[in-house]
C-alpha cells in the first residue's frame, strides 16, 4: 500500500477575501434579466463554477446554472465573467482584478434561465442534414505512431460543445444564417481527416456567404475557445483550400477533384 | 410512433448516471417515468468522476464482486454505447519490490474475474508508454478505457426521453407525500417557475447517489450510505495514451487518466456526511503531484488545469474511516422490508461502469411492485448520440 495516505480534512480550508459577484437573473416570462448581489468568501484557487455552486448551497438555491465535470471537459459551464468568455471551472477569481464580478449567461443565443442558455443553435450548426459533424470516438489505429501529436490522434475531438466560440463571435448575433466558428472549425476537421466523410461535400456547404467567407477574422471564438480547437484558424484554412481548389480548377490542372 | 406507456408512473430522484439508467431501462420497457434532478443533469458526482470505463482489474484482488460486474458492464457499454470510449486500455505499473509483490494475485484476480490481462516487461512498457517512470519493473495491460462521463450519460437521458420519460433538470425534491405507511408521492420545486407542486407517483426511485441518505430521511429511512469524496487533478498535457495505475493495493494519487489533451490525477478518500460544500484540500493536490509523478516523473513540473472534489456514493456501515475499505458494488434497497414504507426503492453504491446493471437491478424491483411483466432490454438497445438529448429539448417548459 502507498505510504502517503491523505488525510480527511477537518472543515473547510481558512476562508480568504471576500468579492461581490453580480448574477444575472432571468426566469421564464420575466420581462428582462435583472442582476443579483452576492458577497462570497474565495481562497487562491477558487473558480467562477466554486463560487456559483456556493451561492446555490448557501444562499440561493433556485439559481440555476449547468455544469458537470469541473475541469474544462464537458464544456457546460460556459458563461460571461465581466464580458468575457469563459468555462467557469477554469477561471480562477483571484486573476479577475479588483471591484465586482459581473457573470451573465452567454450571448448569441436565447436565455432559457439564469445562466442556462439553449444550445440547440450550437448543435444544429454541429448536425447539419446527412452531415453530422460531431465525431465520436474511434478505435486508435494499430499503426498510429503518434506520441503527442493530438492533430494526428483518434481520439475524442479537442471541441467540447461549450459555445463560448458563438458567443464571442461578432458575426453570429448579426447573421442567423452564418454557419459560425463551431461548426466551420468541424468541418475543417472533416476536410484534414475525412475518416470515411466526403469532405467535397463539406467544403461545398461551407463554400457559401453565410459560411467561411462571412466571417470577419477578429479571431474572437480562437482567443475565447478553452479547447485550443483555434476555428479562426480553421476559417482561414477551408478559405485557403476552397481558393487553392477553384484555382486548379480555372487553370485545368488535372481532374477535377471537388463534387461540382 | 409513439411509445405505449403503462399506466403506472414511477419518480427517479436524481439526475445521474443511475438515474439516467433508472428512466431508461423504464422508458424501454414501457413504463411512465419521470426524472427529477434538483440542478443541473450530472452535476453531482456522475461528471466528476475520472472518467474510467472499468475492466474491473482495480477491484480484481480485494473486490472480486465489482471486478465481476466491471468486465461484463464494461462490454455492455461498448455496444449499446458505440463511440463514447477511446480504447486506449489501461496499464497497471509495478514500480518496486512491494509492487511486484501484488503481481501474482493481481494476475490471479484478474484470471479468476475473467479481465483479459498481458504482462509487459521494462522495456516494452516503455515502449508504450515513454513518459513512464523508467523505474517500472513490469506493466499489466487491461481493457480499460477513457470514457467522456458527461456524455455518456447524457446518451442515456437522450434515449428515455425519446422513449416517453419525462425529464426535469432544476427540480428538486423537498418532501415525500406519505399516506400511511405508503410513499404516494413527492413534493417537488421548480427553480425554473419558482413553484412547489405535488406529483404522484406509484413507486418513487431514490438514486440520489451520495445523497442518497437524505433523500431516505425524508420517508423516514435510514440509508447506509458513506459519502467518500476524493480530489482529483487535472493537468495541462497528455502524458499517456493508456490510463496508467499504480499495482498496488488501491491508494492515494495512484492513476493518471488521459482525456483529449489533459491529464487526470486521482485521487484521495475520506468520509462525509453531506457530499454538498466539499473543499479541496491543497495538501491533497500536493499529493497527486507527487504520487502521480511516482508514475510520470512529468507531472511534477506540469501545470494545473483545475482541482476538485466529487463524492463517491459508498455504502457500508459506521466504521469506515476512508471510504477505501467498502466494495464498490451496488445495492438496491426496497424500504417495504424492513423499514415497513411501501412504495420507494433505492438503489445507490456501485460505480459509472456499472450503472446499466444497476438501473436494471432498480427497474427489476420497480416492475415486480407494479406487476409489469416486461424484460429488461438494456443490453442490446443501442443508445442515441448524447445530442440528441439536446435536439428534444423545446423551450424548457
Amino acid at each position: 500500500m502507498s505510504e502517503a495516505v491523505a488525510t480527511a480534512p477537518d472543515q473547510r480550508p481558512a476562508a480568504g477575501q471576500t468579492r461581490r459577484f453580480v448574477v444575472s437573473r432571468l426566469k421564464p416570462g420575466d420581462l428582462r434579466p435583472r442582476f443579483d448581489d452576492f458577497e462570497v468568501v474565495v481562497a487562491d484557487w477558487t473558480t467562477v463554477l466554486d463560487v456559483l455552486r456556493d451561492i446555490r448551497v448557501h444562499q440561493d438555491r433556485s439559481l440555476t446554472l449547468r455544469y458537470s465535470c469541473c475541469h474544462a471537459s464537458c464544456g457546460t459551464c460556459g458563461v460571461r465573467v465581466n464580458g468575457k468568455e469563459v468555462l467557469g471551472c477554469v477561471t480562477n477569481v483571484a486573476g479577475l482584478g479588483a471591484g465586482p464580478i459581473v457573470v451573465e449567461p452567454l450571448a448569441n443565443t436565447p436565455v432559457q434561465h439564469d445562466l442556462v442558455v439553449d444550445m440547440r443553435g450550437l448543435y444544429e450548426g454541429l448536425q447539419p442534414p446527412q452531415r453530422p459533424l460531431v465525431r465520436q470516438s474511434e478505435r486508435k489505429r494499430a499503426d498510429d505512431a503518434d506520441r503527442d501529436g493530438a492533430a494526428e490522434f483518434v481520439r475524442f475531438e479537442d471541441c467540447i460543445e461549450c459555445g463560448l466560440c458563438l458567443s464571442a463571435c461578432p458575426i453570429v448575433g448579426t447573421d442567423p444564417r452564418y454557419l459560425g466558428p463551431a461548426a466551420l472549425a468541424a468541418a475543417w476537421r472533416v476536410a484534414q481527416e475525412p475518416r470515411g466523410a466526403d469532405p467535397a461535400a463539406v467544403l461545398a456547404w461551407v463554400d457559401d456567404e453565410h459560411g467561411c467567407w462571412r466571417c470577419h477574422s477578429s479571431f474572437e471564438c480562437s482567443e475565447v475557445c478553452p479547447a485550443g480547437v483555434d476555428p479562426a484558424g480553421a476559417i482561414m484554412a477551408l478559405r485557403r483550400e476552397l481558393t487553392a481548389r477553384k484555382l486548379r480548377r480555372l487553370m485545368g490542372l488535372g481532374r477535377r477533384v471537388d463534387d461540382e | 410512433m409513439a411509445p405505449q406507456l403503462s399506466p403506472g408512473h414511477v419518480v427517479v430522484i436524481g439526475g445521474g448516471a443511475t438515474g439516467a439508467g433508472v428512466v431508461h431501462d423504464l422508458a424501454l420497457r414501457g413504463v411512465r417515468a419521470t426524472l427529477l434532478e434538483r440542478g443541473a443533469f450530472t452535476s453531482g458526482t456522475s461528471g466528476r468522476q475520472h472518467g474510467v470505463l472499468h475492466s474491473g482489474a482495480r477491484y480484481a484482488v480485494s473486490d472480486q464482486e465489482s471486478a465481476v460486474e466491471c468486465i461484463r458492464e464494461s462490454r455492455i457499454l461498448r455496444t449499446i454505447a458505440p463511440g463514447s470510449f477511446e480504447e486506449n486500455g489501461g496499464l497497471f505499473v509495478a514500480l518496486n519490490d512491494d509492487d511486484m509483490g501484488y503481481l501474482e494475485p493481481f494476475l490471479q484476480g484478474c484470471a479468476a474475474c475473467g479481465i483479459p490481462a498481458t504482462v509487459h516487461r521494462r522495456d516494452a512498457a516503455l515502449r508504450l508508454e515513454p513518459n513512464l517512470n523508467p523505474a517500472v519493473k513490469v506493466a499489466v495491460e487491461v481493457p480499460d478505457a477513457t470514457v467522456d462521463p458527461m456524455r455518456m450519460v447524457f446518451r442515456f437521458l437522450a434515449t428515455a426521453q425519446r422513449n416517453g420519460a419525462d425529464l426535469r433538470p432544476f427540480t428538486e425534491v423537498t418532501g415525500l407525500v406519505r399516506h400511511g405507511c405508503t410513499i404516494t408521492g413527492v413534493l417537488a420545486r421548480d427553480y425554473l417557475l419558482e413553484r412547489d407542486y405535488e406529483l404522484g407517483a406509484d413507486i418513487v426511485v431514490n438514486a440520489a447517489g451520495p445523497w442518497a441518505g437524505q433523500v431516505g430521511a425524508l420517508a423516514g429511512v435510514s440509508v447506509p450510505m458513506r459519502p467518500s469524496p476524493g480530489v482529483l487533478l487535472a493537468l495541462n498535457g497528455r502524458f499517456c495514451d493508456k490510463i496508467l495505475n499504480h499495482l498496488h493495493k488501491s491508494g492515494d494519487g495512484d492513476i493518471i487518466v488521459p482525456q483529449r489533451r489533459e491529464s487526470l490525477v486521482g485521487t484521495t478518500s475520506w468520509v462525509v456526511e453531506d457530499p454538498d460544500d466539499l473543499p479541496v484540500p491543497e495538501d491533497h493536490v500536493a499529493m497527486m503531484y507527487r504520487e502521480g509523478a511516482k508514475l510520470v516523473p512529468a507531472v511534477a513540473s506540469a501545470t494545473r488545469r483545475a482541482a476538485w472534489s466529487a463524492a463517491r456514493p459508498l455504502v457500508g456501515g459506521g466504521g469506515a474511516a476512508t471510504g477505501r475499505e467498502l466494495s464498490r458494488t451496488f445495492q438496491c434497497f426496497d424500504h417495504k422490508q424492513p423499514d415497513g414504507v411501501e412504495g420507494l426503492v433505492t438503489i445507490t453504491g456501485g460505480k459509472a461502469t456499472t450503472l446499466r446493471a444497476m438501473a436494471q437491478a432498480a427497474a427489476d424491483v420497480v416492475c415486480g411492485k407494479l406487476g409489469i411483466a416486461v424484460a429488461c432490454r438494456t443490453t442490446e438497445a443501442v443508445l442515441l448520440p448524447h445530442t440528441a438529448y439536446y435536439d428534444q429539448r423545446g423551450e424548457q417548459r
